[in-house]
Parts: structure tokens; sequence; C-alpha cells
């Protein structure tokens, strides 16, 4: 039965968020006998509710709150109040995402330290090596039921897949297959395996993607100590005279105010909401906001250096039938400077339906040199590029100095200028992306720009040293002991993969790492 | 409010031969007319009707939406559908209203005798949009159209897309892997 905890029960771990990583860390808390209350802005949809059409489905789950943008990114003229594409909904983003789900590389832990020095970029090395990851990776991936791992096999190529890896053979590449999902490709778990609806972007009807929505948040409920609270949207941390924090500000579904107690608050929101609360819980005490001594809440933010690579060919694809990211090539992956840039990408599936296809191509774009692609879209092939983008400073989420939202709380801001590192490895895996489906007899391709971002990271990051950034090696921030950070917004820096494996994995560390704390009466 | 209706309501309707002005178009060379408040496809059997924007501006602004995407094998229909709700804005906001007509109307101005209808390529129409784009207007008219026209299910079978897929079991038995060109 879920628990339900009084709003003065200054026992509980509060956790704002239920996606990745606040879903899990609720579960991993509540499986260990911790009382948990998840403070969900968003609703809950089940996932029978889900929707089979794009706008519709993102008008039911995304986050669709108003942001600015500003920066030389295209997305701040394509998009200026959608920075980026996530989810407002108990699951949060895992219901959209593709689950792609890959373990980061050794070197990428170690960014500074393997990269050097790049000018214009705040790299450094995660207090975290992926030794120390591996057993923790292990448990996400049967957590998750990663395909390729556990003996669970791969999923089946769809249409999508067989043109990528006809190409990836051509030009040579090694390592292409249907990757390493959280998609069950046969029955566990009490859950379907894939049926190739090609709706993974917009929840899976059959459950057969991994989301805490049905996964994580119900097994937690199950144990008695945890109570996901949707429609309630958290404000502010509140903290005492010692700056220890002591509960969460929040409004209900009625928009009224509460405040839930706790003995301890974990932030996992995603990287534009995280660092605005931290931001706007400022004080007398902390007028900077929450965990900010080192002033970098907000700073680093990072949404991958990304793009798509579209191409029309002779004879019928039909991308859109089965898995939404079906396939990957991962030869690309490897830091190799001699190509011009410092890090890796990653080529992966990726099939948008029609009218994404149609607003997401070439955003603005009109006439018949947009609409001609259009009318071949049964017969396109396509794949997302997803490479390390470079921390930087001026990069970041601000509370906008006017706007407020609906309970009055200061909108965010995302800036974003692409580092030319960025720019290299784009314009080199467009031409990689272009060469590959011209090697299968594409007669037109398309270097599509990149989406809103769907994988934000780095606001809130993880250093060894406090002065470098908000956290430890265990997402506990470095000025206040009770206060946590779960999400993404912990990454040191972005790696190449796709992130919410590593999400997941630190969460699953961290929920040990609080237990043991809340033992020894550390916090 | 506006409505498209089909052949039954337009027949319905009985528009007297004698007030319809026959307005020409270019391409295709299909025949939009103008009736009191509609805009009427005698040939295609649908009409649309407007409360708040002169028909006149309306049967412009579907010459406007098709010259912007283009697509030759969609009918004028479902490009009246996409741009209807211009009409539905204007009738609550006089903003949007003056927005639109003034816009059709410096279009009308810059394609000189016979208005923007009149001009017989497409490439003559498109250098005038191309002259607007920056405009306030032809983003208004282009950003909603880009859902207006590709959200509507009726025209995805036109470009092969399937839509839905749960309620047939998804593709796993339908062809998600029948490609066999490769
Ligand atoms: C279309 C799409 C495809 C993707 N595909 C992949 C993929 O294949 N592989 C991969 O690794 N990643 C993928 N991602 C990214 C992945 O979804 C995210 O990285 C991951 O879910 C982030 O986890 P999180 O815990 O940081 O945030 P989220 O999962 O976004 O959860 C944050 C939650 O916090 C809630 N929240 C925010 N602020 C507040 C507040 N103040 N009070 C209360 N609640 C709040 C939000 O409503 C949300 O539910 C994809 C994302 C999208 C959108
Ligand atoms: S393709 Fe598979 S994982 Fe994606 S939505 Fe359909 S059943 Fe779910």
């Amino acid at each position: 039965m879920a628990a339900s905890f009084d709003l003065n029960n200054d026992g509980v771990v509060v956790i704002i968020g239920s996606g990745a990583g606040g879903g899990t860390l609720g579960n991993e808390l509540a499986q260990k006998g911790i009382d948990v209350v998840i403070l969900e802005a968003g609703a809950r949809h089940e996932y029978e509710d889900f929707i089979n059409d794009e706008w519709d489905s993102f008008a039911q789950l995304a986050w669709k709150d108003k942001r600015t943008t500003s920066g030389d990114w295209r997305v701040a003229k394509d998009f200026p109040n959608l920075p980026a594409w996530i989810v407002k909904s108990v699951g949060g983003s895992t219901t959209h995402w593709a689950g792609a789900s890959l373990r980061f590389q050794e070197h990428e832990f170690k960014a500074a330290t393997t990269y050097g020095k790049v000018k214009g970029a705040n790299l450094l090395d995660w207090p975290v090596t992926l030794a120390e990851m591996e057993p923790y990776y292990a448990k996400a991936e049967a957590k998750m039921g990663v395909t390729g791992t556990n003996n669970w096999p791969r999923l089946p190529g769809n249409n999508n897949f067989k043109v990528l890896k006809a190409g990836a053979d051509k030009l040579g590449y090694k390592e292409c297959h249907t990757g390493n999902m959280a998609i069950n490709s046969v029955e566990r778990d009490d859950r379907n395996s894939c049926q190739q609806t090609g709706f993974c972007f917009q929840g899976c009807k059959w459950g057969a993607k991994w989301s805490t929505l049905y996964t994580e948040i119900p097994k937690g409920e199950a144990t008695g100590h945890l109570e996901v609270r949707p429609n309630s949207m958290a404000i502010k941390i509140n903290h005492d005279a010692s700056g220890k924090v002591t509960g969460v500000v929040y409004a209900d579904k009625d928009g009224k105010l509460q405040e839930q107690k706790a003995r301890i608050v974990a932030v996992a929101g995603n990287s534009i909401e995280s660092p605005r609360l931290l931001l706007n819980s400022e004080s007398s005490k902390f007028p900077h906001g929450l965990a900010n001594s080192s002033g970098q809440v907000g700073k680093n933010y990072m949404r991958h250096t990304t793009g798509s690579v579209y191409a029309i060919f002779d004879k019928p694809v039909h991308m859109y039938r089965g898995t939404t990211m079906a396939g990957i090539i991962r030869d690309e992956a490897r830091h190799d400077p001699s190509r011009g840039f410092v890090g890796g990408y990653e080529m992966e599936t990726l099939s948008l339906g029609l009218p994404f296809m149609a607003a997401f191509l070439n955003p603005g774009s009109w006439g018949r040199s947009f609409t001609t692609a259009l009318d071949h879209y049964d017969h396109m092939a396509g794949l997302w590029i997803v490479g390390e983008d470079m921390p930087r400073e001026e990069n970041r989420i601000t509370l906008h100095k006017d706007e407020k939202d609906e309970h009055g709380m200061p909108i965010a801001d995302v800036h974003f200028d692409d580092h030319p590192n960025d720019e290299a490895m784009r314009n080199h895996a467009y031409s990689q992306g272009q060469a590959l489906y011209a090697a299968v007899g594409a007669t037109r391709t398309f270097p599509t720009p990149p989406y809103p971002s769907t994988h934000n990271l780095g606001t809130n990051r993880m250093s060894e040293k406090p002065e470098d950034g908000v956290v430890n090696k265990h997402g506990q921030s470095h000025d206040i002991k009770n206060l946590f950070v779960s999400d993404g917004s912990q990454f040191t820096s972005g790696a190449a993969e796709n992130p919410t494996l590593t999400i997941v994995t630190l969460a699953i560390r961290q929920a040990d790492y609080i237990a043991a704390q809340m033992s020894a009466k550390t916090i | 409010m506006v409505t498209v209706y089909e052949k039954k309501a337009v027949d319905e309707r009985k528009i007297g031969l004698s007030r319809r002005e026959l307005l020409k178009r270019g391409g295709a060379g299909a025949l939009l007319i103008i009736s009191g408040s509609a805009v009427i496809s005698p040939e295609h059997a649908w009409g649309l009707e407007t409360s708040a924007l002169k028909p006149e501006t309306m049967a412009t602004l579907i010459q406007v939406a098709r010259d912007i995407y283009p697509h030759d094998q969609v009918p004028d229909k479902y490009y009246a559908i996409a741009v209807k709700g211009h009409d539905e804005t204007a009738a609550k906001d006089p903003a949007h209203k003056e927005l639109i007509e003034k816009g059709i109307a410096e279009l009308d101005k810059r394609a000189g005798k016979g208005g923007y209808r009149g001009l017989g390529w497409e490439e003559q129409r498109v250098a005038l949009l191309t002259g607007i784009e920056k405009t306030p207007f032809f983003q208004a008219v282009r950003g909603g159209l880009v859902v207006s026209l590709y959200n509507q299910k009726e025209v995805w079978p036109i470009f092969g897309y399937e839509g839905e897929s749960y309620s047939k079991g998804g593709y796993i038995a339908r062809g998600f892997n029948d490609i066999e060109w490769l």
C-alpha cells in the first residue's frame, strides 16, 4: 500500500521529481525501509492513458511552462520558449525517453585529464571512476532490463536499423547493433515485450520500455514507505539557523502553498528545474541560493552535441515502424583528436512521425525544398547524433528578472552558446551520417539541426573540491549535509552516451550512501 | 464559427450561380468560388464559411498556405482546414483580424492588378512571400500552419504515415522489418 505522510513528519526524505533520478532513489530508499515523499509537479497518467499521437502526447506529458532562452544556439531562434523537450508527469522524462542505455567510457570520467586544456571549456574530472561505478551500472542494467546485458537478447532490427546497418557496413564501421535498450526484448518484470509500435517518445502503451512510472514507483509504493504526491510543484527549500534543510514549500493541486517537513531533501527536477529551485531558495544565510558557495549552481549547462541526418531513398523504408531508437553505431564514440575535436559521438537511429518531422526537419523553412522532403516521408531513414559537449560557465540556467510563473516563482532562462568543439564534432557527424546514407543509395540527405534539449545536464555538478562544484561524489551538496542532488544535473561532464543509465546508477549508489549516513546519524 | 462542410451541405446551400465570383487559381487550375461568406470548391465538394475574415481573404490565405507548404498531391480542402483557425481567432481578436486582412491586402497590392491569386506561377507568388518572410503576418501564418496542416490525420496516408498503431498490435507482425531492397 502506498504510504501517506503527514506534512509535519520531519523524519521523511523528500525527493523533488519522480523521473529517472528521483523515481529510482525513492524506490531504492523505500526498499530499505526509509520513508519517502516524492513531490512531483506533473499529474499521474498510467501507461494505458498514453496517446499514440505526437502533439496530443506532447500536450499530455511535456513540460510546457514558459522558459526563455538566450545564446547563439539555434534552438533559441527556432523555439525561444521551449529550450528543452522534457516531461512534467509522474515518471518524468522516462515516459518520453527512447531507452538507449549505455555505460560511460573510462576516459569520460576524466575529461579534464584526457582532453587537456580546452579553451573556453570548464572541464573537470569526475570525483568517481568507471571502476567505482561498474557494480552500480550492473545493478541499473538488471533493474531496467537492458538488452545485450544479463543474457537478454537485443531487440530485432527494424527497417530504419537495417538501412543504418547497411551503411555502417559500407563505411567499414565495426560496432553497429540494435543497441543496449531498457526495453523488454522478452517478457520480464511482469511487463510485456516490445511490440514495435513505434511510439516510444509518446510513452510506451505496452509498458515494455522501462519508466519509473510503472516500475520503481509502484514497487516503492508496495513497501508502504513511499508516497508520490502528484501536482505538487516545489518552490522553495527551507533551512534552519544552522543551515540544515528542514522542509520543502510546494504548490499543491489547488495552487495552495504547503510545507512538507523533511529530514533530508533530494532534488531531482532535471537540469533546468533543479538549479532553478536551488537558486529560488535563497535566504539571508544563503543569498546566492542553496548549495551555491562555489557559484556553480546553474552553470555548466550541457545538452549534448546533437543533430540528425535524414535521408531519402528511391524505395520505401517506413522508418517509423518499430522502436524509435532501433540501433547504434559506436565507432565514433572514441576520443580521437585527429578528427579535429575532443570526445566522441554515437550515431543512433531515430524516427519522427509526420507531424514532428514537419516541425523539426528544418524549423522555419518553407517552400518546395522543404516540402519535397516530406513528400517522401515513407522513403526516409534517419539517425540522431549524440556527442560530448563542453561544459562552459556561461552556459547556464538563471532566474528570469521579471517573468514569474503562476506560483510567483521566477521562470528559468536557459543560455547556451555552442563551443567550437561542439561545432566541429557536429559537422564531422553530419558528414559521416550523410556519407553513410549516400553509400546505401540515398538520393538526398538532410543535416537536421538540434531539437529542443532532451538531455539536460551539469547544472549542479559533482566535484572533488567544494570550490569547483555543487555536490560531492555521492550527490551530497558540499555546503549542506542533508541536501542532495539526484538527477542529471550532477554530471561533471557529458560523455558521448545517453545519460539515463548513469543517472539511475548514481541514484542507486546514492541510496546506499544516504541509508548508511542515516544509520550513522550523520544526517 | 468556421465550418468546412462536405458536398451535401454545399448543395443544400443552393448557391445562386449568378452571385458567384469566379476566381482563377494558379497551378492545377482548380477553382475556388466565393459566395456570400463562404469559399467553395465545387469540383471537390467542400466549402468553408468565414465569420470574421472576408471570404476573399480566406481564399487567398488558402493559396498562401499552399505556396508555403506546396504538396501537389494534397487537395485544397486540407489547406482550408489548416488556415480556418485564423478566422476563428480573428472573430475573437480584432488585432489578429487586422494582421491577416492587412497582410493579405499587402500581398494583393504587391501583386499588382489581379492580386495575389491572379499570379499564374508559383514562383511569382513565392517571390512575393519571400519579400514578406520576416513580417509578423507571414510568421503567424507559417508558424501555425506547420502544425495545422501536418497534424491532420486525414493527410497522413497521403504521405505514407500510418499514425496510431497500438490498437493494431504495433508493427511486430505488420512490417516493422519488411525492407527488401537493401
Ligand atoms: C524524447 C526523449 C528521448 C530520450 N531518449 C533517451 C534515451 O534513449 N536514453 C537516455 O539515456 N536518455 C534519453 N532521454 C533523456 C532522459 O529522459 C533524461 O535524461 C532523464 O529522464 C532525466 O532524468 P531526471 O531525473 O534528471 O529528470 P526527469 O526524468 O525529467 O524527471 C524530472 C521530474 O521532476 C519534476 N519536477 C521538476 N521540477 C519540479 C518541482 N519544482 N517540483 C516538483 N517536481 C518537479 C518534473 O515534472 C519531472 O517529472 C530522452 C528524453 C526525451 C525527452
Ligand atoms: S516500439 Fe516497443 S518500446 Fe517503443 S513504444 Fe512500442 S512497444 Fe514500447
